[in-house]
């Protein structure tokens, strides 16, 4: 089936040439709302995407017809579940060229992922006085659980820097490597700043030291294509909620010999191979980084999203998007007293701005007031907030769904901010 | 727009401009941060209290217009109240802040304080009104740290 969606993209392209975005508007019920009477536009995509009916009607076509427990039972339900699930784990595989579908370990999310590598492999192979570098563009998720590690072994945390625009200074990174390097942990894309990271030469260069390399790919995996194979990365790790898949979704690829030699994340029922009193098992790749019942429905819905993102045509959608991008930057920047945060020539979804004399806050606020979401606050990146000085920003991300009158109204509605506060 | 202009009235976007009492106390005998880490806001409230009574207060920080003016305006209600009084008035506007006070039918000491009234249609902008008024409880009572998430 998946192959046949394939094929339908020439036709489809030649239909229609340009981007349809009202037809596709049409498949996410959620942009038919107004919000305080006006119509919701939605620019707080970099935090969670929103869903559309395919992906919806996929999870609701498992509760009403497959629910079931996975990997256990004989019966027809369990089958059928199983199927899918692991039918999803394929369209994952697929959409990271990944080698194998068992070198993909379904997760809660990227944050879950980052902690998965932590446990199973910094707490089994980092010791006192190795080195871990990650970057100072790095979502709480990849700080917080590498200084967990670092504190547990005796072993040294260190960032690359970034310049005033949002760019890493990889001289300082090539500095920064040495034969105590152990592990790296680098964001693809910055969520506070929308800065794309030379990831390629990271990993390239980390290999020369033996160094493994995690991505984390939350904010990428919406825009553009993965392809672990050719980044050579040793893990990948992305949220489902943020690739129009339901929460509770995600994924963790890891390179096959290192999930294999790492500990389990968690233990419990369908990671194991036998369990007696004395000594315990492990299942093989995927099942032993998946104990417990998985989010079943979410994890099918993310298989659904992946193809509803291959009918629509990522590149196109990228294209579409990096227009956006480009207009929204164009408009803001013509703004008197408002400041774009994060000027790298490469960037992607994300927009943060503030207002001279305003705290983001009240922006939110009143942008909300006239039905338009976006995030205010230190996105979960406060590192990155203080190396602008900063105590917050307001951030404006996109997806293929958005339209340029959605930004006209963004401008609006931030002139209306000015009007209430000068 | 209607409970937006009640939200950002002039008096709150005059004491978010030009707040008051905005400085460090520096006869301060009692002093808190407050924190909300939700979003960052971070302020110091400084007290000098003498027998029971707020001879003088301040605070510092950032954080944005509602809890900026909240802040200021506090300092100038507290100012020459005693303990008690300063602890009542903190019960009575984070009862209206949020919803539980009827400023207009029940009786109340809380008088240009009524402004952030509106507050309470905005349930995720509470916590912005009442960090201060929780800062400066935790001073009155010699607890130096204080968070809205805990």
């Amino acid at each position: 089936m998946a192959t046949s969606i394939v094929e339908l993209i020439p036709i489809t392209a030649k239909r229609r040439p340009d981007w349809d975005v009202e037809r596709i508007r049409k498949d996410f019920p959620v942009l038919r709302q107004t919000v305080n009477g006006k119509p919701l536009v939605y620019l707080d995509n970099a935090a969670s995407s929103q869903v559309p009916v395919m992906v919806i009607e996929r999870g609701a076509q498992y509760i009403e017809q497959e629910h079931s427990n996975i990997h256990r039972g004989v019966h027809y339900l369990s089958m059928k579940a199983t199927t899918a699930y692991e039918g999803a784990r394929e369209k994952v595989k697929r959409f990271i060229n990944a080698r194998e579908s068992k070198e993909c370990i379904f997760v809660r999310g990227a944050t879950e992922g980052i902690n998965l590598v932590m446990h199973g492999y910094g707490r089994k192979f980092i010791a006192a006085g190795d080195e871990i570098i990650i970057s100072a563009l790095e979502h709480h998720a990849n700080i917080v659980p590498w200084q967990m590690l670092c504190e547990e072994k005796g072993a040294k945390l260190r960032v690359i820097p970034m310049n005033d625009a949002g760019e890493l200074l990889m001289d300082e990174y090539q500095a920064l490597l040495n034969e105590r390097t152990k592990f790296i942990a680098v964001t693809h894309v910055s969520n506070a700043l929308g800065s794309v990271v030379p990831v390629k030469e990271i990993i390239e260069s980390a290999h020369k030291y033996g160094a493994p390399v995690l991505i984390d790919g939350a904010q990428w995996a919406p825009h553009a294509r993965i392809d672990v194979r050719d980044l050579d990365c040793d893990f990948y790790t992305f949220s489902g909620h943020k690739i129009f898949a339901p929460t509770g979704s995600g994924v963790v690829y890891g390179k096959a010999d290192l999930l294999e030699k790492m500990n389990p994340f968690q233990g419990g029922g369908d990671m194991i191979k036998s369990v007696t009193f004395e000594k315990t098992i492990y299942a093989d790749l995927p099942n032993k980084f998946e104990a417990g019942t998985p989010a079943i429905a979410s994890q099918i819905g993310l298989g659904a999203a992946i193809d509803y993102l291959n009918i629509i045509g990522r590149e196109k959608a990228a294209a579409y998007e990096h227009q956006l991008l480009s207009y929204a930057t164009e408009r803001i920047s013509a703004l008197e007293g408002v400041r774009i945060i994060g000027t790298a020539r490469e960037k992607l979804g994300v927009l943060s701005f503030t207002i001279d004399g305003v705290h983001p806050h009240d922006i939110g606020t009143i942008l909300d007031q006239q039905g338009i979401a976006v995030r205010a606050g230190h996105h979960c990146a406060q590192p990155v907030m203080k190396r602008f000085n900063l105590p917050a920003t307001a951030r404006a991300s996109f997806a293929f769904y958005n339209t340029t009158e959605e930004i006209d109204q963004l401008i609006n509605a931030i002139e209306k901010v000015i009007e209430v506060f000068v | 727009m209607s409970e937006l202009s009640e939200l950002y009235q002039q008096v709150i976007l005059d004491h978010n401009k030009k707040p008051r009492n905005f400085h460090k106390l520096e006869r301060a005998n009692r002093t808190a941060e407050g924190y909300n880490p939700l979003c960052g806001d971070q302020l110091s409230v400084y007290l000098q209290v003498e027998d029971d009574e707020v001879i003088d207060v301040s605070f510092e920080g950032s954080g944005c217009a509602i809890s900026k003016a909240s802040a200021s305006m506090m300092t100038q209600a507290v100012k020459g109240k005693n303990k008690r009084e300063a602890e009542l008035l903190f019960d009575e506007f984070h009862r209206m802040v949020t919803g539980r006070l009827n400023e207009e039918s029940e009786p109340n000491q809380l008088g240009r304080l009524k402004i952030f009234s509106g507050v309470r249609d905005f349930p995720v902008r509470v916590k912005c009104a009442s960090l201060p008024w929780h800062t400066l409880h935790a001073a009155l009572n010699n607890q130096p740290i204080i968070s809205t998430e805990n």
